[in-house]
């Protein structure tokens, strides 16, 4: 690992001045649990020259927002979420989805604000020997012709194929979170469905957070009575493995008709993908396992297979289908 | 605000119940440090990328993969690994039961074992769920799926798994109220 200066920031506003004094800020990085970073550093994927040490800002409380919400606080843990009656009682989804994700310690460490930022765990980006334009930028793809069975189907571009890592990101875009970010000129709010990037011709950027931000929280809307929500995760191994396709679900049916639907999907995508063409079709209409298999399938339509990963298609399909059925049962729906 | 340096500093760690000081660079993991710096080796080093559990050690009862942390930010922090769980009257009882049920072949991912396991049964009490809790359980039973679950993050390449369940469910049930 190259060596670094470190720093150990106590408030938000001396981390950023931290950040804004440096010559260079693409060589400043923040450290929060440090489970992707410390990696990436080790393996020289990441070379700050500088740390800014962010674990003891003042950030992490779980607080009731005003209109019913939850805000959480980017430095709040991983565990500690997953265990808090609030999030576990209002939001079982974000719980359940948390605690599929990497194993006990790692989620002891592991932060929120974190967790947004944990990059790519594509072969190829880790193997500097390897093209990787997320890496090097123009440098190549070597994921395109090679093996690409954990690879994505939805929203690529030929400059990339990478997919994100979180279990945790896939439950915040079906729930409508939102990020809270402060920088340089002030605090701004981003849709937690627009935080993430598509690779397109730049997938060296990961997400709309510019040099210079720091993300200080998530926002989570009131969350809706009546819905049922499930987070499924499917895997080569039971636990403590990244997910093939994951699928994040929450449904209200009323009478035999669907009312509400929020779905979102994981090892699919770049980005944590929220698939709204199979909510728009699923709206209105009845809760019944041909009307579910459909809108799986107007979802993935658009999808591009490689040579390995043509079987997630599939299981993208079949997985929502089926999550989608079971919370219908739940609410006395499905024929 | 601490000054930046990029050289060697001066820190202070708390391990065992021992503060001790030690010049290191920022980049030293706190895994090194125990190993290299504090004559402390019985923390193990497996894949050094915190996928095999083998580095696991506990900080302010919780446990945690010391590979991924740098010893820099565990300042001030209370800091417990395999040499600091035995009691002046003996081994630990987890100790004691890998011992009893034989939960090893090579050793060396038994430190990091032991000190999850620890970690873990505490995290039961305190009514952390996991992946396999049922949502709105108030105490939560170590059954065998919960066991593998919350232990998922220890590899063991030589396979005695069968022995430490056993271990760990026997400090388990030494435990319950």
């Amino acid at each position: 690992m190259n060596n670094f200066t470190y720093t150990s920031a106590t408030d938000t506003r001396s981390a950023l001045k931290l950040l804004s004094e440096s010559p260079d800020r693409n060589a400043v990085r923040f450290l929060a649990g440090g489970t992707n970073l410390v990696d990436l550093m080790r393996e020289g994927i990441e070379q700050p020259q500088s740390i800014v040490d962010i674990t003891r800002l003042p950030l992490a409380e779980v607080q009731e927002l005003p209109d019913g919400g939850v805000r959480i606080g980017a430095m709040v843990r991983n565990s500690h979420l997953a265990a808090h009656a609030m999030i576990r009682g209002k939001y079982p989804l974000l719980a359940q989805a948390i605690l599929m994700g990497a194993s006990a310690q790692l989620r002891n460490m592991a932060t929120t604000g974190g967790n947004l930022m944990q990059r790519t765990r594509c072969y190829y980006f880790y193997d500097r020997a390897a093209a990787c334009n997320k890496r090097v930028p123009g440098s190549g793809c070597d994921a395109v012709e090679g093996f690409n069975r954990i690879h994505a189907i939805l929203g690529t571009s030929p400059q990339c194929i990478a997919t994100h890592p979180s279990d945790m990101c896939v439950a915040l875009a079906a729930l409508d979170a939102s990020v809270n970010i402060l920088g340089p000129s002030g605090e701004r709010r981003v849709a937690f469905v627009d935080f993430h990037r598509l690779p397109g011709n730049t997938p060296e950027v990961d997400t709309n957070l510019l040099p210079g931000e720091l993300i200080t929280s998530i926002d989570l809307p009131p969350s809706s009575s009546g819905l049922h929500s499930a987070y499924r995760k499917v895997r080569d191994r039971a636990s403590y493995a990244f997910a093939l396709v994951s699928v994040a679900a929450a449904l209200r049916v009323q009478d035999g008709v669907i009312r509400d639907v929020r779905l979102a999907l994981g090892g699919v995508a770049h980005k944590p993908w929220r698939a709204s063409l199979a909510e728009q079709s699923l709206m209105g209409r009845a809760a019944t396992r041909e009307n579910f298999a459909e809108a799986a399938a107007v979802e993935l339509g658009p999808a591009i297979a490689r040579r390995d990963n043509a079987f997630k298609v599939e299981l993208a399909k079949r997985t929502i289908a089926l999550v989608l059925s079971e919370l219908a049962t739940d609410d006395g729906g499905v024929r | 605000m601490k000054i930046p340096t990029a050289g060697h500093q001066t820190i202070t760690l708390r391990v065992n119940g021992v503060e001790r000081s030690l010049a290191i660079e920022p980049r030293v993991s706190l895994l090194d440090a125990l190993r290299d710096h504090l004559g402390l080796p019985g923390t193990k080093k497996g894949c050094d990328q915190g996928a095999c559990g083998a580095c696991t050690v506990l900080v302010d009862g919780e446990r945690i993969n010391s590979c991924l942390a740098l010893a820099i930010q565990y300042q001030g922090r209370e800091i417990i690994t395999i040499e600091g769980l035995a009691q002046t009257d003996g081994l630990h009882p987890m100790q004691l039961a890998f011992i009893e049920h034989d939960g090893f072949q090579c050793g060396y991912c038994t430190p990091g074992q032991i000190c999850s396991a620890v970690g873990m049964l505490d995290e039961l009490h305190n009514g952390m769920p996991s992946a396999v809790t049922k949502n709105g359980v108030d105490s939560i039973e170590l059954t065998e799926a919960e066991l593998r679950e919350r232990m998922s993050g220890n590899l063991c390449r030589c396979g005695a798994y069968v022995g430490i369940r056993d271990a760990i469910q026997q400090v388990y049930g030494a435990r319950k109220p």
